[in-house]
């Protein structure tokens, strides 16, 4: 279905799970160290990034964040600890989604799919919120005339909250509708993701108009 | 208490040194006073009838006529009384007490005798003495002339009186002075066996730095170095303790984790071989699902020992937000397959702020709990109050085991040694409980009258203030 990219320097793990997903029926390629990966990338355009963070020379989150530095592409990191630190720092460099070790194949299908989602079209309809273009079928933003680069789950956090202007959406409404997570999503997924989303379209981060916090509930967008 | 007890006891005994030692000091003084003092008295007076019967002796003729007896009276001077065989001339109150023994005694001894006697007026002094006679070859006989005199000793008691006063005074000046010396012995004592007590309690409360100051080089100083000394040692016993368990949780934490890397890649062969189960030979099928299984329980007990070790490590933290209780207690038991098997009491408007996955983990592990142990039907209860949230699990199995109340929260805790495996890893009670307390509550277990073994979880339903 997808071509996956696995940076993993664990050969038994690198076998099985490619195995594994390939049976779910991606292409996985399969790199050992994090520069292999990058190199890898960039020469083959994968769909997906499964990353473990564990990795001998430049670490995981080095990896992920150039990653991110030159590209859009659908991070799931592998988290050997599921710690919060492991976790808050990943998502900081910019990871989408992150599962933890020992990862069931299925449930990083499942991720691997929920993120391909994220970039799938809508039916075409321009819209536009107080100088900042949305486009659902080109899958653009465009902020006053500037095209903003958006990921796809950025952007299809956007396109989620302005679907219904002025009204709120829990972080667990978020988490099932983007991350297609069960009742346990982890919340901070999403608020990482607003903050990188405000970083890029909102003209002032730290008091948004486009992406509001409504504290204990959830996000809104605007009202603009 | 106990000190001030010892307090009492050591001013008691110092009072009593004193008050022993002051009556003794005085009685002593009070007796050689007394003494010396009589004996003066007695002296003089005995010297002074001496010297006055010596001065009329000389112009005495013999034998004597009443006249010279009267006049040897006047010299010696009222009281007194002279005898001369049936001739007596007497002067003066008192005399009544010259007994017949006193008189034998001059007449016997041809000397001068005396004897205190207390009358009803007053202390006196008896003097008798036999007036002695010189004959032309010199020797002295006694001349039958029998001198008595009677002399207050009223004064010399007076005076006696006086200093016993003073002695009695100073005893009782002293008492006080001997209260306050035994007050500050006493403190020195006291204070640092005091010191003692409290460090030692500090000790046992667990504060494994307490010392005690070492003050001069006496016997107490002594036993602070000791006290120090074992307080050291059981600290370093401690720390060696706390390093071990510290070392063997740490390496259990280690060992878990090196296991995910395995874990992972059996995970994920096992899911291959699970999709393939179906084309494979009876045999083959009944291994491949009986690895996938286990494969799952492992990686259930080794994600419930990492969890385990971050409540070890103090790293287990709560992530809270605001939680429809029901819905989260439902949505736990929806992924489990159970919401259909449990009877749900539980009202629909119930939030809390809490950690949403730590209290799936709690009821998971609750209603596991019921389900593995206990027998259905399973009833899970839900309450709230301001403060609180409270999630009760009722079974209809046997109960809980016999002293199992506290023991079923130990890890890996079995009521029947013959049951070795069950389906949870064995931390399941264990970490329910973590739980609740890291939410500041407690899961209490007991039995429900007319059903099997209950379990009542309580959170606080809010954060506090101050965190």
């Amino acid at each position: 279905m997808a071509q996956v990219l696995l940076i993993e320097d664990d050969p038994a793990i690198r076998r099985s799970l490619g195995m594994a997903l390939g049976r779910h029926g991606h292409r996985v390629r399969a790199a050992e160290t994090g520069e292999d990966g990058l190199r890898q990338s960039r020469a083959e355009r994968p769909e997906v990034v499964v990353l473990d963070l564990m990795l001998p020379g430049i670490d995981g989150f080095e990896v992920c964040r150039r990653l991110r530095a030159d590209s859009g592409v659908p991070i799931i990191m592998v988290t050997a600890r599921g710690d919060d630190f492991d976790v808050v720092s990943g998502l900081e460099a910019g990871a989408d989604d992150y599962v933890v070790k020992p990862v069931e194949p299925r449930v990083l299908d499942a991720r691997i799919r929920a993120v391909l989602r994220r970039g799938v079209a809508e039916p075409q309809r321009v819209e536009t919120h107080a100088g900042l273009v949305l486009d659902r079928g080109g899958m653009t933003v465009a902020k006053d005339g500037e095209p903003v680069t958006l990921t796809p789950t950025e952007l299809r956090v956007l396109l989620e909250l302005s679907r219904t202007p002025g009204q709120v959406l829990s972080r667990q409404q978020l988490l099932e509708s983007v991350w297609e997570h069960d009742y346990l999503g982890d919340s901070r997924l999403v608020d990482n993701c607003v903050q990188r989303l405000r970083a890029k379209i909102e003209t002032d981060p730290a008091s948004p108009v486009f992406v509001q916090t409504v504290r204990g509930f959830g996000y809104r967008f605007g009202p603009v | 208490m106990r000190p001030r007890g010892l307090r009492v006891r050591l001013v008691l005994a110092f009072v009593l040194v004193t008050v022993i030692g002051a009556v003794a000091a005085a009685w002593a003084s009070y007796g050689s006073a007394r003494g010396s003092m009589v004996d003066e008295a007695q002296q003089r007076a005995t010297d002074e009838i001496r010297r006055r019967v010596a001065a009329v002796t000389a112009d005495l003729t013999y034998p004597p006529d009443q006249g010279a007896l009267d006049r040897l009276r006047a010299a010696v001077g009222a009281p007194a009384l002279v005898t001369y065989g049936s001739l007596s001339s007497a002067e003066g109150t008192g005399l009544g007490l010259l007994t017949g023994e006193l008189r034998a005694e001059v007449r016997d001894r041809e000397a001068l005798v005396f004897q205190r006697v207390t009358s009803d007026e007053g202390p006196r002094l008896l003097v008798g003495t036999p007036v002695m006679r010189t004959s032309v070859d010199g020797a002295r006989a006694p001349s039958g002339i029998e001198v008595y005199a009677v002399r207050d000793l009223t004064p010399t008691q007076q005076r006696i009186d006086a200093s016993a006063e003073a002695a009695v005074r100073t005893s009782a000046l002293a008492l006080p002075l001997a209260i306050v010396l035994a007050l500050f012995a006493a403190g020195g004592v006291l204070r640092p066996v005091r010191e003692l007590g409290g460090t030692a309690r500090r000790l046992a409360d667990g504060d494994l730095d307490a010392r005690l100051r070492v003050r001069g080089s006496d016997e107490l100083a002594e036993l602070s170095a000791t006290f120090n000394h074992m307080a050291a040692e059981l600290q370093d016993s401690v720390d060696e303790l706390r390093r071990m368990e510290a070392d063997s949780r740490r390496f259990v934490a280690d060992v878990s984790h090196e296991l995910r890397t395995p874990l992972t890649t059996l995970t994920a062969v096992a899911e291959v071989l699970e999709g393939e189960a179906q084309r494979m030979t009876p045999d083959a099928r009944e291994s491949t699902l009986l690895a996938v299984e286990e494969t799952r329980k492992l990686t259930r007990l080794v994600e419930d020992l990492i969890e385990v070790s971050r409540f070890d490590s103090g790293t287990a933290s709560l992530r809270r937000e605001q939680v429809w209780v029901r819905r989260a207690v439902e949505d736990c038991l929806r992924a489990r397959g159970l919401l259909d098997q449990v009877e749900l009491d539980a009202p629909d408007d119930v939030t809390a702020v809490l950690d949403r996955r730590r209290l799936d983990v709690l009821v998971a592990n609750l209603v596991g709990n019921a389900f593995t142990h206990g027998r259905p039907p399973v009833l899970v209860r839900l309450r709230a109050d301001d403060e609180q949230v409270e999630v009760t699990v009722v079974d209809h199995g046997p109960g809980l085991p016999e002293g199992g109340r506290h023991r079923v929260f130990e890890r890996f805790y079995k009521a029947d040694a013959a049951r070795t495996r069950s389906e949870g890893s064995g931390l399941g009670l264990a970490l329910a409980l973590e739980n609740a307390r890291l939410h500041g509550g407690d899961v209490v277990a007991g039995d429900e009258p007319g059903a099997g073994a209950r379990f009542v979880a309580t959170l606080r339903r809010f954060p506090r203030e101050d965190t």
